[in-house]
């Protein structure tokens, strides 16, 4: 399989693909990472980075119809080579970050008013407009992977070898020892929160940070989020 | 009768399911009760070996399955302890050749009139160790107290409980160094039972009778004898104080209240 990317960022997630190789099968190796990750993509504004490949516009077609029966939207194509550009700009597309919105809450097709249908992704402000949200009582162990587009929250530990990879928010009402990504399709505002903070790795949006080496001490709830661009843990306090 | 059938299982290998189901079987049948193990690590069997009946073999339990013998002419009789009897594993053939509901038939017929149905499973999370957690009533997850060990079990473990019908597990922690834990260069029976979160069924020191006597085909003898008796008559209901041998020689603060009822 080649190598693609992502990399949530605010515009949405952006996916970076190999300068070289078949588009055709560039096209069916990205179908089937988001084949893989459905619940997560769904709904997903997604930006292609292509370097200095250039691309044609029937090629950029055929997988906007493969995005979209996919429920992911292309927002735009970010390339050095004029050809991309050209086809890029000829579909009223993107070809530069900054003529993209900062996705807040993704796409249009959720009716306003949604009791019954969750929405596709985290809104910014979900106490209105209400967020999709996944709770676990159980502990994740070694092998367990949780992909959601919205929140997760677990009852229970996540154990060194489990990941959650969640759009908003994660919550463990126990001690963490796994993978988490917060805000991974590019949420700066996600938090973690746990009984007892300890993850191998933790991420929120793009950046990572590792926990200290052992620190003996009392575990306590603590909340790790972003500020001026760095990850920080503090306790919590109600 | 209704036996139990209790698969002994670990994800990562040579952590000491063999040696367990071996010395667990015969502390089971020292207490009069009449035990089956069965070697379900087709193509690698070795409980035969540890509990030196290699040369009592006739037939496997490819030959029950596939219709060559009896599943009573399949059971080797221990020479030493007559409620024990092994159900030796195919050494050539192709793992394939049994399946899960083969497993089913043979400890539904096994239970019929045993008390106890061990069975030791492969190492992994493949082929089988499928086939021996499929008849499972309970199972025992083996670890050391080691950090990829215990990783491995508690992977072991979340697949159980993913069942559509899980099974409940219990966990032995083997190997257990006490001059290791006491300088902190080990994980403490508390750290791997706190993060397993299973049921602590008891702790094996580590002892290098288990290779000497493995080694013999005969029962271990000591202090893990002990351990295995103790194991023993925990499994069958009894509510024996669980010793995590991390304190060496000392009789005082030597048992830990993991154990309760
Ligand atoms: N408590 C112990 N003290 C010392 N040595 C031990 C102990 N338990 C097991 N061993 C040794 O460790 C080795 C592996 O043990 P064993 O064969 O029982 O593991 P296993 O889990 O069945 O391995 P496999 O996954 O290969 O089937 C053997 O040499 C055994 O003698
Ligand atoms: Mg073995």
């Amino acid at each position: 399989m080649v190598s693609i990317e992502f990399k949530g960022i605010r515009q949405g997630i952006l996916v970076t693909l190999p300068d070289a190789g078949e588009w055709a099968t560039i096209q069916a190796d990205l179908a089937a990472r988001i084949d893989s990750q459905k619940e997560f993509f769904r709904g997903a504004n997604i930006v292609l980075q292509v370097g200095k490949r250039s691309v044609r516009r029937h090629e950029l077609d055929s997988l906007i119809t493969l995005l979209e029966k996919r429920n992911v939207v292309l927002t735009g194509v970010l390339s050095e080579a004029a050809t991309t550009q050209g086809a890029t700009r000829k579909l009223g597309l993107a070809t530069d970050l900054d003529e993209l919105e900062v996705v807040s809450h993704r796409p249009a097709d959720v009716p306003e008013t949604h009791a019954q249908q969750p929405t596709a992704a985290p809104a910014m402000n979900s106490e209105v407009q209400g967020a999709d949200a996944v709770l676990i009582r159980r502990t994740l162990r070694s092998g367990n992977n949780i992909h959601h587009h919205g929140h997760v929250i677990v009852l229970g530990d996540v154990n060194a070898g489990a990941e959650i990879i969640a759009g908003g928010d994660i919550i463990v009402w126990g001690h963490l020892r796994g993978v988490v990504h917060a805000g991974a399709n590019g949420g700066l505002d996600a938090v973690v929160c746990a009984l007892n903070l300890e993850p191998t790795q933790l991420r929120i949006g793009s950046l990572i940070s590792v926990s200290p080496a052992k620190r003996r001490r009392r575990p306590q709830p603590e909340r790790a989020y972003i500020e001026n661009g760095q990850i920080h843990a503090e306790a919590w306090k109600p | 009768m209704t036996g139990r059938v209790v698969t002994i299982t670990s994800g990562k290998g040579g952590v000491g399911k063999t040696t367990t189901t071996a010395n667990l079987g015969v502390s089971l049948a020292l207490q009069n009760l009449r035990v089956v193990v069965i070697d379900a690590d087709i193509g690698l069997r070795n409980l035969d070996l540890v509990m030196g009946l290699e040369n009592r073999i006739v037939y496997d339990m490819v030959d029950v399955v596939e219709g060559r013998c009896s599943l009573r002419q399949a059971t080797v009789k221990h020479k030493d302890y007559p409620h024990l009897y092994l159900l030796p594993a195919s050494q050539t053939r192709d793992k394939t050749a049994i399946t899960p509901d083969n497993m089913r038939m043979i400890c539904a017929e096994l239970k019929e009139d045993n008390d106890f149905i061990l069975i030791d499973s492969p190492a992994g999370i493949e082929w089988g160790f499928k086939n021996a957690i499929a008849p499972a009533d309970e199972s025992i997850i083996v670890t050391n107290p080691e950090v990829s060990s215990v990783r491995d079990a508690d992977r072991i473990i979340g697949l159980i409980e993913a069942e559509e019908d899980p099974v409940r597990s219990w966990l032995i922690v083997n190997r257990v160094k006490a001059n290791m834990v006491r300088r902190g260069e080990m994980l403490s029976v508390k750290d791997v039972v706190s993060l397993l979160a299973i049921k602590l069924l008891g702790v094996i020191p580590d002892d290098d009778v288990v290779v000497r006597s493995s080694n013999e085909g005969i029962a271990v003898t000591g202090k893990t004898r002990e351990a295995f008796d103790a194991i023993a008559r925990r499994l069958n209901g009894e509510s024996v104080p669980v010793d995590t041998y991390e304190n060496g020689g000392s009789f005082f603060g030597r048992f830990l209240k993991l154990f309760s009822n």
